[in-house]
């Protein structure tokens, strides 16, 4: 296990500036559909992730991206698959939320909860054709309620597999405070069937090391599954354009759309209590007001923390910022030079 | 008559229901947000938030309609509803033909449909073909706002399982929720009179099972449901300045089949051309000609469908998906003759 900060800051930085720059071509219309982004989950990836073997295998959720930049798959054919690109990790094909790479076994899905299976599953073959090697489940707290991932997880147990079950806690499933609808802790709950689950702080990258690499070392060991739990932020909400956040931040401009039908179905006759309704727009403004909150706070952003304990060698880091954000600017301008060529030749046919 | 867009008349007809029916129902993930105004009005017993559990809560709903209430259960979009299949399949649609016609299940699952805004294949299929493939399933599929309200009420009121199919381009919030968030940097090709227009005053139910005829004709009938249907009436403006008449028949409703309007309309035609977004093989498309051909009806035919899994690439959705260009071809070729 490779401890140093300097290497697992490297990683993580990496996957920020990465995302960054995804963030900025889908605002300006480059990227379609939906964009979930892995941005405050770097250090429960690269915690986990950066201990990986080849033959390792990685089931994805939906926020895929930071886990195979960490693992490796080349960021112009990552970046090109964003962009459609038939030169794309996927020919273009797939998009952000099916991302796939064979030769790292790892798969993705927008399906909620698929990585349970799916990670058994790669569990299962590594046990026939890979003795020692791993798989790796990511889901968010959401996905726990999810009948085949609650499945998945008394299925490694009862075959005893090699699986990891990494779940990311947010606090938040889309605009649903998933506390409301799940009952019990999670990581009791996990626990009841037969594996370990171990708690650690999302934010604190040589913590998940620590916890992860002795996780990694019973499934090795043909010791069975374990249970990770890990809290996390999403600074950038459910999704890039999360209308909750719009709203947080810009109140007037977006808070106008929503209110004029809010207030009119408060004061529409047959419903429920004028309390209980105006109950429901306290709800809703609540929800607004938590969301907020999720986005300011910054000491829970996992770079700034690992960040804070480099600063002391200044020369050092900015090298190592400069050299990265380079890497990335370099890619990032690879993969986008590449599409406009294709664009162009479509202009001329 | 008033002026509404999709979305706000599927609102408005389910806070009729809603306010005369103690019985009805909504419940889903992050429906109180979704359903921001109906969770105001009527509260959280009558709008109730689910886990991202679908097995558990689609399945109560199966159950809850038997029992008395009337669900209007939402699986946010329908390709998520391979998680609740066996509620569908093995007993929504079997409970009424196992208890000899004596219990029912008076249930509606809401989804979103339909691709365009890409999103890639795992979030932006039709299936409603698939779903009308399970005998005892109702699958409605409105292309107005006139048609969205007045489909929602009838499939409140209907004694039997009814998924109603709401699609994303005519949907303003999903589209702005999975599509734009917010930008101008992206476009779409939404249907404008499908995404806002007129709706009658007081909502009434549409009856279930009954096409509706967008446009008159007599040198071929173009037949399919929601956006394909935009698409098709577009290929008749192009069509038409080359002397061809097409008529359009909006199905509005997948199963039961209104056969006896296709019947009419290909009968005075005699050739059928069918717009379907959803998959070809096994499907809608193949049903149509089926029920043509069965009536003994002789007809040329042809069919526009999404014939593979649906690609993220933008151009290449575009190329997938039915698109006017594909219609107008495919037209040509049954107004000439077959190659
Ligand atoms: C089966 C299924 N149901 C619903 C959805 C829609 N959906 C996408 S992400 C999401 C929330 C997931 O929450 P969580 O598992 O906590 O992950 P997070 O997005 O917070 O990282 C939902 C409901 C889906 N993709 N698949």
């Amino acid at each position: 296990m490779k401890t140093d900060l300097w290497y697992l800051y490297e990683h993580m930085l990496r996957s920020r500036l990465f995302e960054e720059s995804v963030t900025q071509a889908w605002y300006d219309g480059r990227i379609s559909g939906e964009m979930h982004l892995s941005t405050g989950e770097e250090a429960i990836v690269a915690g986990t992730v950066l201990q990986l073997q080849g033959g390792d295998a990685m089931a994805l959720d939906h926020r895929g991206t930071s886990p195979l930049v960490m693992r490796g798959v080349d960021l112009v054919l990552l970046f090109r698959e964003f962009l459609g690109h038939p030169e794309g990790l996927c020919a273009g094909k797939g998009g952000h939320m099916h991302l796939f790479s064979k030769e790292h076994l790892a798969a993705s899905s927008g399906i909620v909860g698929a990585s349970g299976p799916a990670a058994a599953g790669f569990a299962l073959a590594a046990r026939y054709l890979r003795p020692g090697n791993v798989a790796l489940a990511f889901f968010g707290e959401g996905a726990m309620n999810q009948g085949m991932m609650l499945e998945s997880m008394n299925l490694a147990v009862a075959w005893n597999l090699p699986v990891v079950f990494i779940c990311k806690d947010s606090k938040w499933a889309i605009t649903t405070v998933s506390a409301s609808v799940t009952g019990g802790s999670l990581v009791e709950r996990a626990r009841s069937f037969g594996m370990p689950a171990l708690e650690v702080d999302g934010a604190d990258v040589e913590n998940v090391q620590t916890v992860a690499h002795e996780a990694l070392a019973r499934a090795r060991n043909r010791k069975g599954p374990t249970f990770l739990y890990a809290p996390c932020v999403h600074p950038e909400g459910h999704l890039l354009g999360d209308p909750l956040l719009r709203i947080a931040r810009h109140p007037l401009k977006e808070m106008g759309k929503v209110a004029g039908p809010l207030l009119k179905s408060v004061t529409r006759a047959k419903g429920s209590s004028v309390t209980k309704r105006t109950g429901g727009i306290g709800a809703v403004t609540s929800l607004i007001g938590k969301t907020t909150k999720m986005n300011i706070l910054p000491q829970k952003d996992p770079l700034k923390v690992v960040r804070k304990n480099l600063q002391r060698e200044k020369s050092r880091l900015r090298k190592l910022e400069d050299k990265v954000s380079e890497e990335i600017r370099v890619a990032v301008t690879t993969a986008m030079l590449s599409s406009e060529t294709i664009e162009r030749k479509g202009d001329l046919s | 008559m008033r002026t509404m867009t999709f979305s706000g008349a599927i609102e408005d007809a389910l806070a009729t229901a809603m306010a005369e029916d103690k019985r009805v129902v909504i419940m889903g993930e992050d429906v109180q947000m979704l359903r921001v105004n109906l969770f105001t009005r009527f509260g959280k017993e009558r709008v109730l938030a689910a886990p991202i559990s679908e097995s558990a809560f689609v399945g109560a709903a199966v159950a809850a309609a038997m029992a008395g209430l009337r669900p209007v259960v939402e699986v946010m979009l329908v390709d998520f509803i391979g998680v609740a299949t066996d509620a569908l399949l093995n007993h929504a649609a079997k409970i009424e033909a196992f208890s000899g016609g004596k219990w029912q299940v008076p249930m509606v699952v809401r989804t979103a449909c339909g691709g365009g805004y890409g999103d890639g294949g795992q979030h932006e299929q039709s299936l409603w073909g698939w779903l009308a493939h399970i005998p005892g399933l109702t699958v409605v599929v409105p292309s107005t706002p006139a048609d969205a309200g007045g489909l929602m009420l009838a499939a409140i009121e209907y004694e039997s399982p009814v998924i109603y199919l709401e699609h994303k381009l005519l949907a303003d919030y999903w589209l702005d929720y999975l599509g734009s968030g917010g930008r101008k940097t992206v476009k779409y090709d939404i249907p404008e009179p499908g995404a806002k227009g007129t709706v009658p005053d007081r909502w009434q139910p549409l009856p279930i099972g009954k096409a509706v005829i967008r446009r008159q004709g007599v040198d071929i009938t173009m037949a399919g449901v929601g956006v394909g249907i935009y698409r098709a009436l577009e290929a008749a403006d192009i069509l038409e300045k080359e002397g061809v008449a097409a008529e359009i028949l909006d199905l509005r409703t997948i199963s039961p089949l209104d056969t006896e309007a296709l019947k009419e309309s290909v009968s005075k035609t005699g050739r059928l051309l069918v717009v379907d977004e959803d998959y070809r093989d096994f499907g809608l498309s193949g049903e149509l000609a089926a029920r043509i051909l069965e009536a003994r009806i002789p007809v040329k035919y042809e069919r526009v469908c999404t014939a593979k899994t649906i690609p993220y690439n933008r151009e290449l959705e575009d190329q997938t998906l039915p698109n006017t260009k594909m219609i107008v071809e495919k037209a040509r070729r049954l107004i000439g003759s077959y190659p």
